[in-house]
């Protein structure tokens, strides 16, 4: 495998040099900074608000409010629902209007001089009032197969409940916005955003220009997890507005206090079922209904919902099977798109069930899990036949002998037989998570490739850097295509203006897409210099050969890639070509609930071996191993760092990430120091991270597969293994455990176990 | 409010800014002297990205007010590279992949410079215990720890 180089903007990154969105403000002179005023309530209808204070503060500029919107004051993405100054707040903290100021401080202090009078309401805080007021943002979904009514025959039947919290991004880099006025009276924002093309279009619509007018640019992100898909939109309207009405560059960056408050965030769920087994613990049906805290908007909320239903089989056959969804709305921020984007809550769901059935039936858990593998030839209950469904039970296998898992599972039951205080456990899950995007026509990019008569290359496309290393292994195809080194490739911002109708950087398929598309360009290049070269070689087209910068044919003296594009240049050969590229194959249809909606499936498996301290639920994540199909690695360092990362992100979300609004709706956790993200601590103690071996997937880029998503849900493993901890405290019957598996659900947990009888 | 000038010693050169007296050194370095590879993750002093060196210690310059800084050191990551020539660290967290968006590099970077001050040949334990003040949350951190001990080691090396 060739080299894909460090992170493309590694040297940035350790000098300081990267430049993001925040970093910019020095550039603009008599920039203004906005803040927000900010409901008190939860709920309440706006009545009054009175700016004469505010405006009268020093250093305040003005005030922006509903009345200064030439367009629609609206930048809900899809079903136009959520008002920039809405007259009744939906969720504690909602913006109701922008103070804009010479100073940051200018601007805050103008803000508490706002008068906004309210009326309060009664807010909907929780799933269960959400049911019971019908407080709906979408719903039913179905997904139905085959007779559901069959697991009412079954040997064993149970109903069960299962409460998922939803996430922080905490994306390190808060979200942010400059706006400033162009000189053909159109706009220009710097922004961080997964998608600068719907940030665009927002600003347009606010505004009412054609987006022709409306230039959107991303540097890069410091992070964006899925929290920079639709949420960064509200923060560039509120930029454009101001540099409309004022004429001067503005600037809105959310503070992390803020930016917990207003943004949304990974789902909670609410999921009831029930289910039969077979007595040899295959799954004969399910019937599970499916309820997701949306919030106030509808953002993404189907799409994610529709993700959460489909992988509600993870690795599983589910031959009779009932799914039923609703977004609920609360007054709530609006919960978005985040790493696994509705995959595992569903997932999550499955796993539970397979353990609590497993415990029943007196079988072992990662038993169950194997007996229920799909198999060559099975179909999802969506209709989509599962490819390579063979590698589920191949990399279980391969994991389960590189991580001693049987050996050491023994040894922790030995272990934990002379523990009374201290208990271990270990356990095993498979991943198998769809890639591409489900809304159909989001599977497209574009790219603009230039190329430079000293033989430079400018790489633009519709992808957006976060981190996840997009770039670097953009920069690898792009070079690899054309036949010069890593150095000669500069990948350039993501720019509304360069590639215009992007879909966002999302769905684990920026490298799948643009990468495609990239190389798609470059391939068109490389065919025009071809003919320049052979023209050069004097030989025949079919002989040239592009490598590492040189340009060769057998016998004939190589020239430097530069040298073959000037001679294009002169004999008028364009040295720029566009890009593009389209998922084929790919279809579903919401109504019908069927379809083929992923190209491919993304396999994995991992252990995790964790020990509990039931004086205080304490966990320690002991040691985890990781094996992932990632096709053919287009950069195994970025990949890796995926793993590894998105390990981490997941169990994060499992363990001790816990988002707690009080009653009055206010986030209580809304801040670094009370919202815990994994640190060190967390870290496991021994972490084994592999690729599965010739794994090649057949038409995608060069043969890799997606990474950015399906680690997230290997950290289900961590969650099963406290789980099994947790009834080696009792006599191993079943536990009940919500998530997040905090401390405290873990002592609670063993409590009841150690309550139900110590072990035999 | 009326502006304070400050004097100090900036990544080794005599620099000086004016300040209001509320303003964070964080606020300092990006707003006033443009010295942009500070980053803010939080704003109180529980995520680490904004970590410099302070006369020689490791602070969070978020909860540093620029006017403290009046006659002092401040190191921050623009000052680790001499030149174009990066320091081992610096080296290490690249070869070892120890940054994903880079937006907690700089923190990690100046902690671990102070650490390697204090501690030249730091076990792992003692490295996650130092580091524990900077949080990622991109990387899974197991990289970054790597990066640390490939760095220590060869700083050693080139010591000896």
């Amino acid at each position: 495998m060739r080299d894909s180089g460090p992170h493309e903007s590694a040297r940035g990154h350790v000098t300081g040099a990267a430049l993001y969105t925040d970093d910019l403000l020095g550039r603009f002179p008599r920039l203004l900074h906005a803040w927000p005023v900010c409901a008190p309530h939860a709920h309440a209808a706006l009545l009054r608000l009175d700016t004469d204070a505010a405006l009268a503060t020093p250093g305040v500029c003005t005030v922006l409010t509903g009345a200064d919107v030439p367009g629609e004051g609206n930048t809900g993405a899809n079903r136009h629902d959520e008002p920039m100054f809405p007259l009744e707040a939906m969720h504690h903290q909602q913006a109701v209007a922008w103070v804009l100021g010479e100073t940051l401080e200018a601007a805050q202090r103008g803000a508490a001089l706002v008068r906004a009078e309210y009326e309060e309401l009664p807010p909907i805080l929780t799933i269960e009032a959400a049911i019971a007021a019908d407080s709906y943002l979408s719903g039913p979904h179905r997904m139905v197969r085959g007779d559901v009514s069959a697991l009412e025959r079954s040997a064993l039947k149970f109903e069960g409940e299962l409460r998922i919290g939803g996430q922080e991004h905490f994306y390190l880099e808060t979200q942010c916005a400059i706006a400033w006025l162009d000189e053909t009276g159109g706009v220009s924002v710097q922004c961080s955003t997964q998608h600068p093309a719907e940030a665009q279009e927002i600003a347009a619509r606010v505004l009412n220009l054609p987006r022709s007018q409306v230039t959107v640019e991303c540097l890069r992100m410091g992070g964006a997890f899925g929290g920079k898909e639709v949420q960064s939109n509200p923060w560039v309207a509120v930029a454009a507005l101001g540099a409309w009405k004022t004429g001067r560059p503005v600037r809105v960056r959310l503070t992390r206090k803020l930016d917990m408050a207003l943004t949304g965030k990974r789902h909670p769920y609410l999921i009831r079922y029930a289910t039969g087994f077979a007595e040899d613990g295959r799954m004969e049906g399910l019937r599970a209904t499916l309820y997701s805290d949306g919030g106030w908007s509808l953002d993404l909320s189907e799409p994610i919902l529709w993700r959460s239903m489909f992988h509600c089989d993870n690795a599983y056959l589910l031959p009779n099977v009932e799914l039923t969804g609703y977004v609920c709305r609360t007054h709530k921020t609006s919960q978005t798109a985040f790493r696994g984007f509705g995959g595992p809550q569903g997932m999550l769901a499955i796993e539970e069930i397979l353990d609590q059935a497993a415990r029943r039936l007196g079988m072992r858990p990662e038993a169950i899990r194997e007996r229920n593998f799909y198999r060559e030839g099975n179909s999802t209950h969506y209709g989509q036949p599962v490819k390579d469904a063979s590698r589920i039970q191949r990399i279980w296998d391969e994991l389960k002998a590189s991580s001693s898992f049987e050996a050491r599972r023994e040894e922790i039951a030995r272990w934990n037989a002379d523990s009374p205080y201290r208990k271990r456990g270990i356990a095993m899950t498979p991943v198998k998570f769809g890639v591409s995007f489900t809304a159909t026509f989001f599977n497209q990019a574009g790219a603009l490739v230039l190329i430079f008569r000293d033989g430079s290359v400018q790489v633009n496309h519709g992808g957006t850097e976060m981190g996840q290393g997009l770039n670097t292994k953009v920069r690898r195809i792009a070079a690899e295509t054309l036949g010069v080194p890593l150095e000669a490739i500069r990948l350039m911002p993501t720019n509304t203006g360069k590639v215009p109708n992007t879909a966002p950087t999302a769905a684990s398929a920026g490298t799948d897409l643009n990468g495609a598309a990239v190389a798609n360009a470059c391939s068109e290049l490389r065919e025009r210099l071809r003919e320049v070269a052979a023209a050069l070689l004097d030989c025949a087209a079919v002989e040239v050969q592009f490598e590492q910068g040189r340009v060769s044919a057998p016998g004939k003296e190589p020239l430097p890639f530069g040298r073959v594009c000037e001679e294009a240049y002169r004999r008028r050969v364009s040295l720029s070509a566009e890009g593009y590229y389209r998922t084929p194959e790919i279809h579903y249809d919401p109504k019908t609930g069927r379809g083929r909606p992923f190209y491919y499936f993304a396999y994995g498996a991992a252990v995790s071996e964790v020990e509990l301290e039931s004086f205080t639920g304490d966990c320690r994540v002991r040691r985890v191993d990781l094996l992932e199909d990632v096709g053919d690695s287009l950069a195994e360092v970025i990949d890796r760092g995926q793993l590894e990362g998105g390990f981490v992100q997941g169990l994060g979300w499992l363990t001790i990430e816990e988002l707690l609004w009080d009653s009055h709706g206010r986030l209580a956790t809304a801040g670094a120091s009370t919202y815990k993200l994994p640190s060190w601590s967390e870290l496991p103690e021994v972490f084994k991270v592999s690729f599965l071996p010739r794994a090649t997937e057949p038409g995608v880029i060069f043969g890799s597969k997606a990474v950015g998503e399906p680690p997230l849900m290997l950290a289900i493993s961590a969650r099963e293994a406290i789980r099994e901890a947790i009834a080696a405290f009792g006599s191993g019957g079943p536990v009940h455990l919500d998530s997040p598996a905090t401390p405290e659900r873990i002592f609670f947990a063993i409590r009841a176990q150690q309550e139900q009888g110590g072990p035999a | 409010m009326k502006k304070v000038h400050v004097q100090l010693t900036l990544n080794g050169e005599p620099a000086e800014f004016l300040a209001e007296p509320r303003q964070t050194l964080l606020e300092c370095l990006r707003d006033n002297l443009n010295l942009t590879g500070t980053k803010e993750g939080c704003g109180d002093g529980n995520c680490g990205s904004c970590s410099v060196l302070l006369d020689g210690q490791l602070v969070t310059s978020c909860l540093v007010l620029g006017v403290e800084t009046d006659g002092l050191r401040v190191d921050t990551v623009e000052g680790i590279a001499k030149g174009s020539t990066l320091h081992p660290i610096q080296k290490a967290f690249i070869d070892n992949a120890a940054l994903q968006c880079g937006i907690c590099t700089p923190g990690f970077l100046m902690a671990t410079k102070s650490l390697l001050e204090h501690n030249p040949n730091p076990t792992e334990p003692e490295i996650r215990l130092w580091l524990a003040n900077n949080l990622c949350r991109c990387t899974g951190y197991d990289k970054i720890v790597r990066a640390v001990m490939i760095a220590a080691a060869e700083m050693q090396e080139s010591a000896q």
